[in-house]
């Protein structure tokens, strides 16, 4: 009885603990949601029209290099700030470009969908250490540095209820603040425009769109091309917004979080955002909770739990919402399969 | 004379397409590393790719030494190769070696430290047993998950290993760290390791990771669960109106891919690198996943392509020291031979080749079963 008493209580504590400390978490988990939000609209908009793209995760790291690449070229000559600008441009040109790749294997060639995912990952991983290695690890200079991030005034910031929210959206640098808007646009595009009924007729039933006289072809290179722009503009708030660094594979993974999110979010591009959220709550947890000590058993449990613990929990918690939500939701009906248009196999 | 001539068409036409693939990587990688070559302080260096790939040879088959080390990195890779090669004879794409690889080192490592002074016929085939029941432990996670739940192995297994080098890390620190050691590592692994049988480090995990070949073609020719797993890579429906179990295939696949991952992690752990630390497992597992298509998915084509793969981490620390360039540029290889493979219809062009057959057919079904659509087990009674 007692044991059960301190359960409640520390279940208790847990929920007022987050309830005071969420309104101050909010900037976070927007920050650390950004990348997984932007590469989940990258999922959506290609799983959409009919092609799983999996590289993501290649496509965000090539194009977070070649962003801090560029920033770190140009710095000295033009200064950082344009030299950053530039960086974002170049990082979402080689999203596009890569996009590009991934539609024509997938697309044209009509090559395995998952293993050009996967040559992509690798491919990326490798390139990047090799001009990693051969460009910028032996000059030993910096980078252009990151974006200055935007702050709000403290009056707004303190506003009762509102005020956490703004924050957590104004607060931000350009790549992270802009994310809220298009996922907006992207949702009412997808279901409320003729761009977005082709999408989605040529990721149901491509053969049908081919009768009615939609380009599959074309509409599906478009929407690979569109899509990996977001995961390059991922890839840039990595690099140029976020660490003002590049390591070797530093995105770590959130390339498949993101196709998570995607699954969570049932390929829609506010779903997906909030699927992105939940991954940020999630990892945003562990780094608060050392900088501000919950009071009591409850900080004393909260503290014990090591820190790995924390780091591994946006992993598991991928595989738990997986596991639990995939066989509810449906896909694309044509997602993954390649289009022949007739008399042309 | 028409006999040999009829062995060699049929090799021919296996083989073809990888091989005409690899050649092409390396032509294309030979070009980035020209364009690459104008951004180092030696400049614009038109037959630095020559320069390289020669000293790659010599790192790898030059010397004894070079031949040792070709065949020792060749081991985990044969089994790494065949892990990712039997998930695609069911269909499946385990993407998680590297985090089977991992728990397979590290079980190996704890066990195998236990057993220091232990002789060695006892501790050496106990700590390998560690290594494959905690790989298939792993393994059994993400096959079981796509089997009851539809949960996609690409994504499961890839969070799984980042999820094992955490967990793995937490309780290296917390339990397993050995004393008198800068960094977190597990103590001295003594008897149990394999021993060396020629020179100085061809170890008996090398033969045993090559005889594990024939063992894993006997399984899939020879066996009804072999069958069964075929079965279920073609056409998970027809398997299933076969009365075949595609859960339990699904699930048992996975655990045994995983044993094979794991098996990995222990050959290489106790045959060359002796404890688990942070960062032991190098690029095994993703080259693994070239091994795989690369040979086709047969465990004999995965022999002959872990040599190759083999041969270039042997070589490619001395290509390094001596022309500069990044030993990365084995992974661009290994990306353009995926990228080869997967878009054949490049090699035939460029080659002019028109039979052979396609790499491997069973990837159909990886994709098909995306997100839960049309899944081997989701859909099961």
């Amino acid at each position: 009885m007692d044991a059960v008493g301190t359960f409640l209580r520390l279940i208790w504590e847990l929920g007022v603990y987050l309830f005071v400390v969420l309104p101050d978490l909010l900037p976070i988990i927007l920050y650390l949601a950004t990348p997984l939000a932007l590469g989940a609209l990258c999922g959506v908009i290609n799983e959409r029209s009919g092609v799983v793209n999996i590289g993501i995760e290649g496509i965000m790291l090539m194009a977070a290099f070649f962003g801090y690449l560029t920033g770190f070229a140009l710095h000295d000559s033009i200064g950082s700030g344009p030299a950053l600008g530039l960086g974002i441009i170049v990082a979402v040109l080689v999203g596009a470009l890569l996009g590009l790749v991934h539609a024509w294997l997938t697309v044209s060639v009509r090559a395995d969908q998952i293993i050009a995912g996967t040559m992509m990952n690798i491919a990326a991983f490798g390139i990047t250490g090799y001009l990693n290695r051969l460009i910028i690890s032996p000059s030993g200079r910096g980078g252009a540095g990151v974006i200055t991030p935007f702050h709000i005034s403290d009056s707004l910031a303190n506003l009762p209820l509102v005020g956490p929210i703004l924050a957590m959206f104004l607060d931000q640098g350009p790549i992270a603040m802009s994310v809220l808007v298009i996922v907006i646009v992207l949702q009412i595009a997808l279901f409320r425009t003729r761009w977005g009924l082709r999408t989605r007729a040529v990721g149901e039933h491509p053969k049908a769109a081919d009768t009615v006289g939609i380009d599959v072809y074309r509409q599906r290179y478009l929407n690979v091309i569109l899509g990996c722009c977001f995961a390059g503009l991922a890839g840039a708030f990595l690099t140029l917004e976020s660490t003002g660094s590049f390591q070797n594979g530093m995105t770590n993974g959130r390339g498949f979080i993101a196709l998570a999110a995607m699954i969570f979010g049932r390929w829609t591009p506010i779903g997906a955002f909030g699927g992105a959220l939940l991954f940020g709550t999630a990892t945003a947890l562990g780094v608060v909770v050392s900088v501000r000590v919950p009071e009591g058993d409850l900080g004393g449990i909260m503290q014990s739990i090591p820190s790995y613990w924390y780091a591994a929990l946006p992993y598991l918690m991928t595989i738990v919402i997986l596991a639990g939500v995939v066989g509810r939701s449906t896909p694309p009906a044509a997602d993954g399969v390649p289009y022949v248009k007739e008399g042309k196999a | 004379m028409s006999w040999a001539r009829r062995t060699f068409r049929q090799a021919w036409r296996v083989a073809s397409i990888p091989l005409l693939a690899t050649l092409l990587a390396f032509i294309v990688a030979a070009g980035v590393v020209i364009l690459s070559s104008a951004f180092t302080s030696t400049g614009f260096d038109l037959f630095l790719p020559l320069a390289a790939y020669a000293s790659l040879l010599v790192g790898a088959f030059g010397s004894g030494n070079g031949m040792v080390n070709t065949l020792v990195a060749a081991a985990p890779l044969v089994l790494g190769g065949l892990a990712v090669g039997i998930g695609f004879k069911a269909g499946l794409f385990n993407i998680g070696v590297p985090g089977q690889f991992l728990v397979g080192a590290f079980a190996a490592a704890v066990v195998g430290s236990a057993l220091a002074s232990a002789p060695t016929v006892i501790a050496a085939p106990l700590a390998m047993l560690a290594g494959a029941a905690g790989g298939a432990a792993f393994g059994f996670i993400p096959g079981f998950l796509k089997a009851r739940t539809g949960a996609h192995e690409v994504v499961t297994t890839i969070m799984l290993n980042n999820a094992a080098f955490y967990l793995l890390g937490w309780v290296l620190t917390d339990f397993a760290r050995a004393p008198g050691f800068s960094f977190s590592r597990t103590g001295e692994i003594g008897n149990s390791a394999l021993p060396v049988l020629v020179g100085r480090n061809l170890h008996i995990g090398i033969p045993l990771a090559f005889l594990t070949v024939f063992a894993v073609r006997w399984l899939l020719d020879r066996t009804t669960i072999g069958f069964e797993i075929r079965t279920v890579g073609q056409n998970p429906s027809a398997a299933r109106y076969a009365g075949m179990r595609p859960v339990f295939v699904t699930t048992l696949t996975m655990t045994l891919s995983g044993l094979l991952g794991g098996l990995a992690g222990a050959v290489q752990t106790l045959g060359v690198i002796g404890f688990y630390a942070a960062g032991v497992a190098g690029t095994v597992g993703f080259d693994s996943i070239a091994v795989a298509l690369l040979g086709r998915s047969d465990p004999i084509g995965i022999l002959f392509a872990a040599i190759l793969f083999g041969a270039f981490r042997a070589g490619a620390p001395l290509m390094q020291i001596e022309t500069s360039v990044p030993i990365e540029v084995i992974d661009i290889i290994q990306a353009l031979v995926i990228l080869f493979l997967a878009a054949d219809l490049l090699v035939r062009r460029v080659f002019r080749i028109r039979a052979a057959t396609p790499v491997i057919p069973d990837l159909a079904t990886v994709t098909q079963t995306w997100a839960g659509g049309g899944s081997a087990g989701s859909t099961a009674p």
